[in-house]
């Protein structure tokens, strides 16, 4: 019997090794008794440790990781396949469980080839084997020959997360502050003064560095009448000094500072003393690269070249998440981190974008976030949601422009999704040509929404009314929001459809004081913690501060506090607003991390007595909030 | 009078379409995960678009249970029929004597059946592609399909975000794949847009999937 998929199968396979040296009916055959298999991004094809498979793999669209997950439960990339690429042959080279996990990095289908007919048609053919050997060998990952020859992987494979960070190119600091031997201890410590620096690197001629000065040398041997303050560096300074390469690993400088009893080494061309020098690494800069700090994690982003530095600096930024939060660190703080680190990230992929586009933008523009993300409420990853808005053009030129506009946004948001950040489903995004519009355009669109309010135009509204800039012209941004204002003061109708909208969920205590928690589908009896706790507050902070002209505060938290500021006679009611807010995005966030999700849904039968208590508490101000919109915009016959 | 014709109603049918027909005997149960049912996605390439007059040329399927499709059971028939249009050819590319090995309409639809057995039948359009199968059952003096049956074209509307929905707006199995990016080779022949069909179905269960809509109620209500 005709079989086209069978046929199609194999005009893929034959592409790629190692079926490109099979005989077309040997290849015929096993494409018949191949398996077609789709998988969505974070599909989990074989975990380690499950029995091996009937199957091994070739990607046909999209790609899969394989990784190893080590004793401290931490991930470590091993390889990533793309399309044409084979991965999983382990069952194939050894009948033994998987030692990787291969999960889809995007979506993705993969063709299963049956072992059992491939080794039937190969026949054991040497060139066939070579491959898949080849193939097995730099797919997978073996920690014994890893460590024997160390020369089978190009890069080590750290195995811990700390180690990751150790492993990583010390931070030194770049052309260091130096004096000349022949200068007296005076000049060199007035040097250091203006400066602001701790130590002084002692150079002779060639920059070639001889000796060190630091602050604790100035006081033992100066201070205590040892020297005269006019005396030679050279009779103060520590020497020979310490030193080293440029490629120096945070844990080889950790090392040796240890080994030598040291504070600083030097770094140098050649790594000997006979070189230019170049920086030096102080005690401090490893410390603050092993204490994953996020200013640490900011100057990466910043310097990052590719996409891939991206995801490793915000995927740190994760495990300072978890550490802050272990450390009752308060949840303002943290929040104001993340987003920074958030908007440090957009703004970098913005930047690497840039210069993949053929030409500079043809006029100013601005990158919004929105949703959740102009709020900065976003701590764990969640849905992108952006737009952009540029200057006006001329009419003839619109559509180049924006052509210009939407391909650049499609590069951004591609990047944000391999950092971590899916797509939004309902393509609230700048790449989306309804969201990427000129100046006059968005002031229209905006306008539209406020004095025609329907159901659509409050949908968007509550995600659009919260953004912010986060990269590019902010006076665009001024213009708009001044724009906004003035439509808004012609009109309290859009402000009856919001306030409505805020009411849509009541507070989330049925009638004996219990949750309510999802009545259908798959999350049923799951408590919904956005929906039904926090969008009613993030909805009545945005319905407030718009009725109130206040501008530039976006998240929910401040939102609140501002309110309780401007207006005395409901502080308290605003302050316990904030409050809640803040503690229900703890909640939530927590929940995330422990269920690595978006925290959305909580299972009630999983927290105790106390939590469940602390979640009911901040449901309080929600039912006030709600009886207060309801007389201050007049809702009750409105709903 | 001739009682026969009263009879006749009650017409004695071949044991193929009383065992087809005994399948729906049993109750299908909603509670099965839907991830563990068995789904054929399938096509037909036909001499045109009239249902009385024209004819099915071949049938492809292609059945999966989670996200694996069996390439090895697949099913892809071509008919033996005395209509023919040449001015269809250029869409599908049956010629009236092609190499492909041919059976009748008789063999094809008994082979049919007992492929699809009483699982959920998935097509892009599902109404052309039922109205035809069930003309060609009625040839034979038989019932129509009892198979449930999910149309790919309607399963995407749905899917789609409020905001975005156009409710005219007619998508083609084209216009799903580029949406969707689903490799469009094959298009045109009856297996390979029924495999299209069935990644496109796959794809769009996983977004409903995401935002926890997925259900049978929600898969099968028109």
């Amino acid at each position: 019997m005709k079989n086209s998929i069978a046929e199609r199968v194999y005009d893929f396979l034959k592409n790629y090794p190692p079926f490109n040296i099979l005989k077309a009916d040997d290849l015929l055959e096993i494409s018949k008794q191949v398996s077609i298999i789709y998988l969505e991004k974070g599909d989990t094809l074989f975990k380690k440790g499950d029995a091996f498979n009937e199957y091994f793999y070739m990607v046909r669209n999209g790609a899969i990781t394989s990784f190893h997950t080590n004793n401290n439960n931490v991930q470590e990339i091993v390889n990533i396949s793309d399309a044409g690429d084979i991965f999983g042959v382990r069952p194939l080279i050894a009948k033994e469980d998987y030692k990787l996990t291969a999960t889809a990095n995007e979506e993705s289908i993969v063709y299963g080839i049956p072992i059992d007919t491939f080794q039937k048609v190969t026949n054991d053919n040497p060139s066939v084997y070579k491959f898949l050997i080849t193939a097995f060998a730099t797919n997978a990952y073996d920690p014994y020959t890893a460590e024997e020859t160390g020369k089978i992987f190009a890069d080590y494979l750290p195995s811990t997360s700390q180690d990751i960070v150790s492993f990583q190119t010390a931070n030194y600091s770049k052309n260091p502050i130096t004096c000349s031997f022949k200068s007296s201890l005076k000049d060199a410590a007035i040097k250091m003064s203006t400066h602001k620096i701790g130590c002084i690197v002692v150079v002779d001629d060639d920059i070639k560095p001889v000796g060190i000065i630091t602050n604790s040398d100035i006081k033992n041997k100066i201070a205590t009448g040892l020297f005269p303050i006019e005396t030679p560096v050279t009779n103060i300074m520590s020497s020979p000094v310490f030193t080293n390469k440029k490629d120096l690993t945070v844990a080889d400088g950790q090392l040796q500072m240890i080994k030598h009893n040291i504070g600083h080494l030097c770094i140098t061309k050649d790594g000997t003393v006979n070189s230019k020098l170049v920086g030096v690494l102080t005690h401090h800069d490893v410390l603050v690269t092993l204490g994953n700090n996020p200013s640490v994690i900011l100057k990466e982003i910043k310097r990052a070249k590719r996409t891939k530095k991206l995801r490793t600096a915000r995927l740190k930024a994760n495990t300072l998440l978890k550490s802050y939060l272990e450390q009752n660190i308060p949840i303002s703080h943290i929040v104001k981190i993340i987003s920074q680190i958030n908007d440090a990230v957009t703004v970098r992929a913005i930047e690497i974008a840039l210069k993949k586009m053929p030409s500079p933008p043809p006029v100013a523009f601005t990158w919004m976030s929105i949703g959740s993300q102009g709020r900065k409420e976003q701590l764990l990853f969640t849905d992108q949601d952006n737009a952009i808005v540029f200057e006006d053009v001329e009419n003839d030129k619109y559509e180049e422009t924006q052509a210009y506009f939407l391909e650049l946004a499609k590069l951004v948001t591609k990047s944000l999704n391999k950092i971590g950040f899916e797509y939004c489903e309902a393509h609230m995004m700048a790449s989306n040509v309804a969201w990427c519009q000129s100046i006059t355009k968005w002031k229209l669109q905006f306008e539209n929404w406020i004095l025609n309010p329907d159901e659509k135009a409050i949908l968007l509204s509550s995600i659009f009314f919260d953004y912010s800039a986060v990269y590019g012209e902010s006076k665009l941004i001024d213009e708009l929001s001044d724009s906004i204002y003035e439509s808004l003061s012609k009109t309290s109708l859009f402000f009856k459809f919001l306030g409505r909208d805020a009411l849509k969920n009541p507070p989330p205590l049925g009638f004996f004081k219990q949750f309510l928690v999802e009545e259908n589908g798959e999350q049923k009896d799951l408590f919904n913690i956005k929906s039904k706790a926090m969008m009613p507050l993030i909805d009545a902070g945005r319905l407030l501060t718009l009725s109130k002209n206040i501008k530039g505060i976006n998240s929910t938290y401040e939102r609140f506090e501002k309110l309780a500021e401007l207006d005395p006679n409901n502080k308290e009611l605003y302050q316990s607003c904030s409050y809640a807010f803040k503690a229900l995005l703890k909640f939530k966030t927590k929940q995330g991390l422990l269920h690595n999700n978006s925290g959305k849904f909580i299972k009630l039968e999983t927290l105790n007595k106390e939590e469940k208590l602390k979640l009911k508490r901040c449901f309080k101000p929600i039912q006030e909030i709600q009886e207060s919109l309801k007389i201050r915009f007049d809702l009750k016959n409105f709903v | 009078m001739n009682f026969d014709c009263l009879f006749k109603k009650k017409q004695v049918f071949p044991d193929f379409w009383n065992e087809y027909l005994e399948l729906f005997k049993q109750k299908q149960s909603k509670d099965t995960p839907i991830a563990n049912t068995r789904f054929i996605a399938f096509d037909t390439e036909t001499t045109g678009f009239d249902k009385k007059e024209d004819r099915i040329l071949s049938i492809g399927a292609v059945s999966f249970i989670g996200k694996t499709i069996q390439v090895n059971h697949s099913l892809e028939l071509y008919l033996e029929q005395d209509v023919f249009k040449p001015e269809t050819v250029k869409i599908h590319g049956l010629m009236k004597t092609g190499s492909q090995e041919k059976i009748s309409e008789l063999e094809a639809i008994k082979v049919f059946l007992d492929y699809i057995k009483n699982d959920v039948l998935i097509a892009h359009h599902a109404n052309f592609d039922r109205c035809m199968v069930n003309e060609m059952l009625l040839r034979h003096g038989l019932g129509k399909l009892k198979n449930k049956f999910i149309d790919t074209g309607v399963l995407y509307k749905k899917s789609i975000h409020l905001i975005y929905r156009e409710k005219d707006k007619h998508y083609s199995l084209d216009d799903l794949a580029k949406e969707l990016n689903v490799p469009t080779v094959d298009r045109h022949t009856a297996t390979g847009d029924a495999l299209i069909t069935a990644l496109i179905f796959l794809k769009i269960v996983s977004r409903l999937d995401k935002r926890k809509h997925l259900n049978w109620g929600y898969l099968l209500q028109k």
